[in-house]
């Protein structure tokens, strides 16, 4: 088993990821699976008045983001209770391709697991006038649909700045690490992509963007940076002060809390900035797939976006966005996604990883 | 099948429209195999080139390091793939036959040679149709030469998707090209059968009488059948010909004789003591008079419908004509005091063949004064009409007492109240004949008052 400890809103929760996309992958770390059972962090039961069918979604979206969501769907369709299940996102991989849960809607942030298992024919089709009103580059085929893009940012906190401009790109922010080694030293969080889904997916795609990544990423591994789990832990972390950087980290979290204080700031980098799409799949082995398509279409209904945006506080989908920025690049849904998911590809990507970020 | 093909052979038309029809769908149907054919060859070519430069991509990262051969897929091998669709992809690299990563389940071509060229094939996997390639590559790890296999699937929505574009677009096609070609046999078919119907048209507009060759423009293949056909009408002309000729003969032999009998029976009604004796030679005389008189209508008509075949058409001064006519007539006319009225146009010219409308002038003059009472009155007139000119002579005789005109121009028929009047039944035929060779028209009505009106217009 491998424990991590990390707090989310505030609340510290001990949870267990059992990583098992492939046992190779990780045969360097002693790890004994788990195979009966995925882990499942939390699970609430919404139930509806005059219950006559159950909605089951597994997702790795926090149960607070997902709530105003569920109980808006639940005024158009007052009859269904849904059963929320939250699992982070390779576990909610390997309980779809692995283990053949019983979930009628899957969501994840994870759009390379996502996309796997789209192309493993572990998802329906589903058609609707909601889903076909979706930009292209926010879905795939029939099978999977986006509803939020949030991007992966830079947080800073002014504190642990001691007055130092902020970076406006990557390049200064190397300069600004290599200048003033001391002032960073153990002050910079970033995620171990070992164990992160989305870690993974950001530090491959920012990898495909530039070569300033690995640049930075030996910079950063040469000030003892603090490796985390998820962008909430970098959050808290930000936030008591304990580093004073935090480099990809979910921007739709991060704006959530940071709202309250302001310390801690986005810092908007004007090299590139990569989104993740948040995306729905209905799993092949739902046993109810009309009425996953309902809750498929309530997310992707253009109605339903201001909801997203405003109540629930994660970007929803709006191609506009990426017209008036250019650096803005969301990640492209295709089977391109595959690729960092090879077993080969992902060990030399961790090696390469950790040759630059743990440096003894 | 063989009754309907009996069925469509009664009509040269409807058989030749099939035939071009059948050929029409036959084309059709192979235009729309050919067009669905080469455009899903040219899909499939396009959809194994992005697969083959998938492999070729991974196969380029190909390294060896260590003792092992170093494999980097590149993301653009994938993402290529899906831009062009949004099909599933699966792969499998081998080394040495042995799967070092992908789908392990992945169909790979049996033991053929494919070192040279990449080996495209078509397989099922995990319940879908799927388009294979599979690349060769040797790459030295410590001086041993290992073969590496590299094969890049996808399924094959996005080319079942042009797969039926292109099929409906083929179908299209076909139909569209099949009602053009239709519509085109059916004018073809239109055209081909119109000379027929031309010659049909030609002999069916011809008059009674008019026994000459077809003359008018025909296509090669009919020409057996028209010549076929003019040989039969020459014949029928010819026999027709000996028979006026046999009529006119017989009438001329007929008339000499009688000439002798009238001359002998006057000679011996002068010298007649008795008056039964007298009224014997009379009779005798009035006879021979209606005899002669059918005999030279008989000439007369022979001589009109042998012309008729060869109208000798020329422009001559008609009013001359019917004074001419007239004069010649005087003495009859004189004979039963008609007091004969003609109201003639001065100097009025036209075509026509003057013999035969000499001789239709002739009859109708000498059938009004024929038919008049005793000191009764002939009126004629000639005059220009809008359709050419008109002859017109009307009588205050006994009418055409109920018998209508179809049946007075009948050869031999004679109206039902002329019993009494020496005649032959042959007059109002030959004013017909002519008018009729003469594109002319000849009516015969009743005068309110009595008597009879003829008209002839040229």
């Amino acid at each position: 088993m491998f424990y991590t400890d990390f707090s989310f809103g505030g609340r510290y929760v001990r949870n267990t990821y059992a990583l098992k996309m492939s046992a190779v992958w990780f045969c360097c770390l002693l790890i004994t699976v788990n195979a009966s059972a995925f882990e499942i962090e939390s699970e609430r039961l919404f139930e509806s008045d005059n219950q006559r069918n159950e909605l089951r979604i597994l997702s790795s979206t926090d149960l607070d983001y997902m709530e105003p969501i569920i109980r808006s769907y639940q005024m158009q369709y007052p009859a269904t209770s849904v059963l929320y299940t939250v699992a982070s996102s390779i576990e909610l991989y390997r309980a779809i391709s692995e283990e053949q849960a019983n979930y009628d809607v899957v969501i994840s942030s994870a759009m390379d697991l996502q996309m796997k298992l789209v192309n493993d024919g572990l998802a329906l089709e589903h058609q609707s006038s909601e889903v076909d009103a979706l930009p292209a580059w926010s879905r795939w085929g029939n099978s999977l649909f986006a509803f939020t893009q949030e991007p992966a940012v830079l947080l800073a906190s002014k504190r642990g700045m001691n007055g130092l401009s902020m970076p406006q790109n990557r390049k200064e922010l190397i300069e600004l690490l290599r200048d003033n080694p001391e002032q960073f030293n153990g002050k910079i969080g970033t995620y171990d992509i070992r164990e992160s889904g989305a870690g993974y997916l950001f530090a491959t795609q920012d990898s495909r963007q530039s070569d300033a990544f690995w640049r930075l990423s030996e910079v950063i591994g040469s000030l003892s940076p603090k490796l985390y789990c998820c962008s909430s832990a970098m959050i808290n972390a930000l936030h008591s002060g304990e580093i004073s950087l935090a480099y990809n980290v979910l921007g739709s979290y991060a704006s959530a809390v940071l709202d309250e204080s302001d310390d801690g700031s986005i810092v908007p980098l004007t090299d590139y900035q990569i989104f993740m799409l948040r995306t729905a799949l209905l799993p092949k082995r739902s046993k109810q797939p009309v009425l996953g398509g309902t809750f498929i279409d309530f997310l992707a209904d253009s109605a339903n976006r201001a909801l997203i945006d405003q109540q629930v506080g994660l970007p929803a989908i709006n191609g506009e966005v990426f017209n008036t920025h250019q650096h803005y690049r969301p990640i492209a849904l295709g089977p391109g996604l595959l690729v960092f998911l090879d077993k080969i590809k992902r060990k030399r990507f961790i090696k390469a990883w950790s040759d630059a970020l743990l440096q003894p | 099948m063989k009754d309907k093909w009996r069925f469509s052979t009664n009509s040269l038309g409807r058989r030749l429209l099939l035939q071009l029809l059948l050929v029409a769908a036959v084309l059709s149907a192979l235009l729309y195999l050919a067009v669905r054919s080469v455009a899903n060859q040219a899909a499939i070519a396009a959809h194994d080139n992005i697969l083959g430069a998938s492999a070729t991509a991974i196969a380029e990262q190909l390294t060896a390091s260590e003792g092992e051969v170093l494999i980097d897929i590149p993301y653009s091998a994938f993402s290529m793939l899906g831009a062009i669709s949004e099909d599933r992809v699966f792969y499998r690299i081998d080394s040495n036959s042995e799967t070092i990563t992908g789908y392990e389940d992945l169909p790979v071509p049996e033991e053929v040679s494919i070192r040279a060229a990449p080996h495209y094939y078509s397989a099922q996997f995990r319940d879908s149709d799927i388009r294979a390639v599979a690349l060769e590559r040797l790459i030295t790890v410590d001086n041993a030469p290992v073969s590496v296999l590299i094969s890049v699937a996808q399924t094959r929505r996005g080319q079942d998707a042009i797969t039926a574009r292109v099929a409906n677009t083929a179908a299209a096609l076909g139909i569209g090209f099949f009602l053009v070609a239709g519509l085109m046999s059916w004018l073809a078919t239109r055209s081909t059968v119109r000379p027929l119907h031309d010659v049909a048209g030609a002999i069916g507009r011809r008059g009674a009488h008019d026994l000459r060759d077809l003359k008018s423009p025909i296509p090669s293949e009919l020409a057996p059948l028209v010549n076929a056909l003019n040989g039969f009408i020459a014949r029928l002309r010819d026999t027709l010909h000996r028979n006026e000729t046999f009529m006119a003969e017989a009438a001329h032999h007929v008339r000499t004789p009688l000439a002798t009998v009238r001359t002998q029976a006057e000679i011996a009604l002068r010298q007649a003591e008795t008056d039964e004796s007298r009224l014997t030679l009379r009779s005798v005389i009035r006879a021979v008079d209606e005899s002669s008189r059918s005999a030279t209508q008989l000439l007369d008509h022979a001589m009109i419908t042998y012309r008729s075949d060869q109208l000798a058409l020329e422009t001559f001064n008609y009013s001359d004509l019917v004074a001419e006519v007239i004069r010649g007539l005087s003495a009859t006319a004189e004979l039963k005091d008609l007091t004969v009225i003609a109201d003639v146009d001065a100097n009025l010219e036209y075509a026509g063949d003057k013999v035969l409308i000499e001789c239709a002038l002739h009859n109708m003059v000498d059938n009004a004064i024929k038919y008049s009472t005793d000191e009764g009155q002939v009126d004629i007139q000639l005059s220009k009409v809008e359709a050419g000119i008109q002859f017109r002579v009307c009588d205050a005789g006994r009418g055409l007492g109920g018998s209508v005109q179809r049946d007075l121009t009948v050869r031999f028929k004679r109206g039902l109240n002329v019993s009494d009047i020496v005649g032959s039944g042959l007059g109002l035929t030959i004013v017909e004949h002519v008018a009729e060779v003469h594109r002319g028209c000849f009516t015969l009505i009743s005068r309110s008052g009595g008597g009879t009106c003829a008209t002839l217009t040229l």
